[in-house]
């Protein structure tokens, strides 16, 4: 297998930069780098993954201030290249408040800091980081948020369905999408989207929480695993 | 010349405002049956140094829209006073 090299960036206050570094590096032929926030050079990396965590202390609004670290403009750029970014948790609020991805994410409906695994449906398996999953497959991943209530415009909503940008949805165990299963009050009970070319996915379950049997789920390492073989194969 | 701009960021009237609501149940418990709503938002103050009033509220709308508020989720009103 070709070499894949995965860069993890860390802002002041990440705090599953670690956990994500090893998740991502349990596969053959992966390199793992950690990126300072203020560094301007990605270096050598083919993937690039905003972990989770509290950026900058969440101070303004979760991701707000990240957005704007030296790091992020190389990273808006390797995106524009199309080449693959992943956003957990606060990396996902820090793809939306940098416009990598559409809508926001506000406080979660009942108030409460979600700390738990949760069955996340996937509704689109064909993207490069889901392509080791069946379509409509039920997870089980861990979420950790205060601030996962996912919200955008009608439109915006609707073109993220039409495009097939959903790429995961809060479910039952059952795989039913119902208000109950909701976790957070997110519209369309969206966990996960993706951006129009594809390159670009955000969630806020944690896949690397959820990479070895030990921890209570094998689920999410096979989101790594898809990206890299995706780069391999590339 | 220099400014104070007055900023305020509020939720948009459709979005869940959690801690407004957990603010307003806790003044319920009070007994200020009176109070039928509460959101809450952010107030900021931020001094700019430009030509004039004009320049300096270009500015303060510049910054709420690229950094202050979400314009997806919130509004914003400035009020600028000469200092």
């Amino acid at each position: 297998m070709a070499e894949v090299t995965i860069g993890v960036v860390v802002f002041p206050g990440s705090n599953c930069d670690h956990d994500t570094e090893y998740a991502a590096g349990l596969f053959d032929g992966v390199k793992t780098r950690m990126l300072w926030h203020n560094d301007h050079d990605l270096q050598d990396c083919d993937m690039i993954i905003l972990p989770g965590g509290f950026s900058y202390g969440d101070y303004l609004r979760a991701g707000s201030i990240a957005r704007f670290s030296p790091i992020m403009r190389e990273v808006i750029g390797f995106a524009g290249e199309g080449r693959p970014v992943l956003g957990i948790c606060n990396g996902f609020q820090v793809l939306l408040e940098s416009g990598l991805l559409e809508g926001a994410l506000s406080r979660n409906r009942d108030k409460k800091f979600i700390c738990r695994h949760v069955p996340v449906r996937v509704e689109n398996a064909t993207t490069i980081f889901t392509s080791l999953y069946r379509q409509g497959e039920v997870l089980q991943l861990p979420v950790a948020h205060g601030e996962g209530n996912y919200f955008a415009p009608r439109e915006t909503v609707e073109s993220l369905e039409a495009n097939n940008q959903i790429v995961f949805r809060y479910c039952d165990p059952e795989g039913n999408i119902t208000d109950e299963s909701n976790l957070n009050g997110s519209v369309g009970s969206i966990a996960g989207i993706v951006n129009a070319k594809g390159n670009v996915l955000g969630l806020m379950p944690h896949p690397e929480r959820a990479s070895e049997a030990l921890l209570g789920s094998e689920d999410g390492s096979r989101m790594f695993r898809s990206a890299i073989d995706y780069l391999a194969g590339a | 010349m220099a400014y104070k701009a007055k900023i305020q960021v509020t939720l948009r009237p459709s979005i869940l405002d959690v801690q407004g609501k957990a603010v307003g149940h806790a003044l319920d418990n009070l007994g200020y049956s009176a109070v039928d709503a509460v959101r809450i938002g952010k107030y900021i103050e931020v001094t700019i140094s430009g030509e004039d009033e004009k320049a300096a509220g270009q500015t303060a709308d510049e910054i709420c829209r690229k950094l202050l508020a979400n314009t997806v989720m919130e509004d914003y009103s400035i009020e600028l006073e000469k200092i």
